[in-house]
């Protein structure tokens, strides 16, 4: 086993170093520079800073740069947020979104899971249209439509929650966005969980299971729910890189500080130590939850060995 | 929502209760046919006095916090390289220049208790104010504010505002790096002395010097920090508050600052600062109480905010004018001024105030938007005369010269209006592509691009034709929005080079006179707009919302303000009815009253 995840680590080194090297160049190609605003610079002062920022060596020396500075761990200077380095902005909104994206993935697998095993159990009841049609609404209703009706009804007309701002965290900061974030995951995982489980159902020994007159919420829990979470688990590896890097949509409705917005707002400054820190830390976390469902796969099913062929 | 709800903290029965209430409440409140009241939360404050020019006690509430919305999350706090309007909002609260401004803008002293300057208009001695302390305790000098400009001015700093310091003596070359930073025309020549000598007259000089590139820095903390010095616990600043907490997009704290020289008249006693770039999301913010102030309003909410937040909604006019420029280095502009005179002239700017930014943005036709100070009295910015024709008049000059610019309705031009992705610009663009296309028969293309797209395709003049530009002044003089078409200027991007205009502004610089200096500007303001290198639309205004409790809120052109001139009122909530005119109306029956007090 450990063999295997060495491997597979030391398989993605190649993968991040294209990652790397594509984005590194793709963003300089973009028109504008980081320090291009609507009144022009002093050509002197401009020249400064492209110095202390190594913006006017060749590019192959400034991409060699920063390969050594990445493997020192050192991402540099973030060029928009002056006061910080690229790992401290990683470093202080990474735990952010991991809590809020960890949160809603959790509620998304609880009730998502809970929800389309009952649907699945129910199969063709009023219950299970209920369910599947709120799901379908859920999917199709962006969470840019979701986030401010539920402020306007929680915050606004109850005044019961925050409109917005994190608070370092505190729990009544964190409903209306783990909210709004894991509906849409809810609603994908109940209607993947209902599909699997409906086919896990069907099986034979799920029959010899109920043939030999075990229950039915016995034969769910005990039989059909681990082979049925499968596609769940291999659609959670990129859905938890996904969500736990942050959502931009979310993190700027709410006033959340966590690492999506740096994505967005770093690619639009033309701030090029930022994004490439978040692309290479989103990279490096891809290639580790895959890694992760690979292993849950194993512990889930019996018929998977994990062999070091990655 | 159902399952969800279930999960709720706070799903007792009797809250579950209210919140289907609330929900009815709330989908009714949807669906609501206009003429029918609704209800609103307004907030009744005591009326202000002030005893010995300070708020009378008794009206202030014990809690002392001010919240405001401040825009995007600013790029640093040192005074010396931030940029921009959220930046310059805290550095006024936690340094102090020269100079300072009272509520509505006027020049007072701050850092220096008092000044003289020469006759000729280019010597300044500034006594420093003997009791100023930084926040570390320590005395705030002369020494201090030399320290200052010169790292502000030094290449190595990288600051983004040298150019506005350019009247001191040697400025340029010392920002340029050709002469040493000893060069420079400001010297501390005692402890609270310091002398400034200029290059050249500049009348608003003293306005400039509460500019954040102006002020003062603390030395020691600068050498022993290096970059890192604007964090909380590195920065030492002297001004009425001092930097507590700082977390990157989510808010900036700032707590007093007890060794301030006048902290004894200061009220507010923390000052929290939220980037909040969602318009949308900082009007829900404020709506559920959580800010105090916002930076904005969503410019599409206009009718909404002035129905039920009509009384919070504060609009000013503000130092900036948003205009189309020309590239006159390529045609269809080129040499070709009777085509850019009739697309000036076919704009009807009054319906692009009225019905499209709708906040009380005032018609432009003049560079230079109204209100700017020039030396004694306000400077009268010089609308061409066709802007005081009537439509029809204006309208038929416009066809006359555009059919004299060889185009006709058979021969239409066709031309492309490039501005950067904001649905307030394309809202203006399609506005004014309307316009031409009625008045003249013109063909728009619009484009849109990302930001530092827009602003690089601008500078090389290679693509743009017709392109949008606002500009926001650093400074309250008209100057700061004449010398944007100075052949030279770096965001001259409409290539405008007119000899004659360049000498005037040379010229002008260089009058001490204020009177002969406000004839020179008003003349090079008509020559250049004779040339309509660019097309003025319509003058910005400053539009927010402001709590009825927070006290002390000045109105001024630079939209400065210092929240230790502010203070919070003693206030209560009270829930009242509006009709469709926004007009306070009786509770239409008891129920509904009822069920409004509990939200």
């Amino acid at each position: 086993m450990w063999q295997y995840i060495l491997k597979r680590l030391l398989g993605a080194i190649p993968t991040l170093l294209v990652l790397i090297t594509i984005s590194f160049f793709l963003i300089r190609v973009a028109p504008g520079g980081p320090f291009d605003t609507e009144k022009s610079l002093p050509p002197e002062i401009q020249a400064n800073l492209e110095k202390k920022y190594h913006l006017d060596e060749p590019l192959y020396q400034q991409y060699l740069r920063y390969l050594g500075n990445i493997l020192r761990g050192d991402f540099g200077p973030s060029f928009q947020y002056k006061d910080f380095t690229v790992t401290e902005l990683i470093a202080k909104g990474f735990p952010v979104s991991l809590t809020l994206g960890g949160l809603a993935l959790l509620l998304a697998v609880i009730i998502g899971v809970s929800l389309g095993t009952v649907a699945a159990v129910r199969q063709n009841s009023w219950v299970d249209y209920a369910l599947m049609s709120t799901a379908m609404t859920g999917i199709s209703i962006p969470n840019f439509v979701v986030a401010p009706l539920l402020i306007l009804f929680f915050a606004i007309y109850l005044n019961w929650l925050p409109a917005g701002g994190w608070n370092g965290g505190h729990w009544l900061y964190l409903i209306l966005p783990v909210l709004a974030l894991s509906l849409r995951y809810i609603a994908y995982i109940a209607r993947l969980m209902r599909g699997s489980m409906i086919e896990v159902l069907r099986s034979d020994y799920i029959r010899t299971a109920r043939a030999k007159g075990l229950s039915m919420p016995k034969v769910v829990l005990k039989h059909a729910l681990k082979p049925a979470l499968m596609p769940v688990v291999s659609y959670l590896g990129p859905a938890a890189a996904g969500i736990i890097t942050g959502s931009v949509v979310i993190e700027k409705i709410f006033g959340v500080p966590g690492l999506g917005r740096y994505f967005v707002q770093g690619a639009l400054n033309r701030d090029y130590t930022l994004v490439m820190g978040v692309v290479v830390f989103i990279g490096v976390l891809i290639v580790v939850f895959n890694l992760i469902v690979d292993i849950l796969y194993a512990v889930l099913d019996p018929k998977i060995r994990l062999q070091g062929k990655g | 929502m159902t399952n969800t709800q279930a999960n709720h903290p706070f799903s007792t029965s009797r809250r579950l209760a209210l919140a289907t209430s609330a929900l009815i409440f709330f989908l009714n409140a949807c669906s609501r046919h206009d003429d029918q009241p609704v209800s609103v939360e307004r907030i009744v404050v005591p009326e202000v006095r002030y005893v010995d020019g300070r708020p009378d006690p008794t009206i202030l509430t014990e809690k002392q916090i001010l919240r405001k919305g401040n825009g995007s999350q600013p790029q640093t706090l040192d005074p010396h390289k931030a940029e921009g309007v959220p930046s310059s909002n805290i550095l006024r609260d936690l340094f102090e220049g020269l100079t300072g401004e009272d509520r509505n803008g006027n020049v007072i002293p701050a850092g220096a208790e008092s000044w003289e300057i020469s006759d000729d208009g280019l010597h300044y001695t500034f006594h420093i104010r003997r009791h100023a302390r930084w926040s570390d305790g320590s005395p705030v000098t002369a020494a201090d504010f030399e320290y200052g400009f010169k790292r502000s001015l030094d290449p190595a700093t990288g600051s983004k505002y040298t150019k506005i310091l350019s009247p001191i003596k040697n400025a340029e070359a010392v920002a340029a790096g050709t002469l040493p930073l000893d060069a420079l025309g400001v010297k501390a020549t005692g402890e609270h002395t310091l002398e400034i000598e200029l290059q050249t007259p500049a009348p608003y000089f003293l306005g400039l010097l509460n500019h954040s590139s102006t002020y003062p820095m603390h030395r020691a903390s600068v050498e022993k920090w290096g970059d890192a010095v604007a964090k909380p616990g590195h920065l030492v600043s002297n001004g009425a508050y001092v930097l507590d907490e700082m977390v990157v997009q989510s808010h900036i704290k700032l707590v007093r600052n007890r060794h301030y020289w006048d902290n004894a008249n200061t009220i507010i006693d923390e000052v929290w600062y939220y980037p909040i770039e969602d318009q949308s999301s900082e009007l829900k913010r404020y709506r559920a109480g959580e800010i105090d102030y916002t930076h904005e309003v969503p410019n599409n909410q206009f009718k909404w905010i002035k129905k039920y937040l009509g009384d919070e909604l504060v609009v000013n006019p503000w130092l900036g004018i948003y205009y189309y420029g020309f590239n006159l280095t390529k045609p269809p502009f080129k040499d070709n001024l009777p085509l850019r005179q009739a697309l000036s002239m076919a704009v009807d700017r009054k319906i692009l105030t009225e019905k499209v930014t709708q906040f009380g943005e005032q018609p432009a036709y003049a560079f230079v938007p109204p209100g700017v100070s020039a030396g004694s009295g306000l400077y009268t910015p010089q609308a061409p005369e066709w802007a005081s024709w009537p439509r029809e008049k204006q309208l038929a000059e416009a066809r006359r010269l555009y059919e004299q610019a060889g185009y006709s309705k058979t021969n239409p031009l066709t031309v492309e209006l490039r501005y950067n992705t904001s649905e307030n610009h394309k809202k203006i663009a399609i506005a004014v592509a309307a316009m031409w296309k009625q008045a003249l028969g013109v063909k728009t293309r619009l484009v849109n691009e990302e930001w530092k797209v827009f602003l690089s395709n601008r500078k090389q003049k290679q693509l743009t034709q017709v392109f949008r530009a606002g500009w926001i002044s650093d400074y309250n003089d008209p100057m700061s929005f004449l010398e944007l078409l100075h052949s030279q200027h770096g965001i001259n991007d409409s290539g405008y080079n007119n000899p004659h205009y360049d000498a005037l502004l040379a010229r002008i610089a260089a009058e001490p006179d204020a009177e002969k200096r406000r004839q020179l500007m008003e003349q090079a303001e008509r020559l250049m707009l004779a040339d309509q290198p660019a097309t003025p639309l319509y003058s910005y205004v400053v539009k927010r919302l402001i709590k009825p409790y927070v006290g002390g809120v000045g109105h001024n052109i630079m939209d400065h303000h210092y929240s230790k001139d502010w203070f919070i009122l003693k206030h209560k909530r009270k829930t009242v009815w509006l009709d469709s005119q926004g007009r306070e109306v009786p509770a239409p029956d008891a129920a509904d009253h009822n069920k409004s007090e509990n939200h």
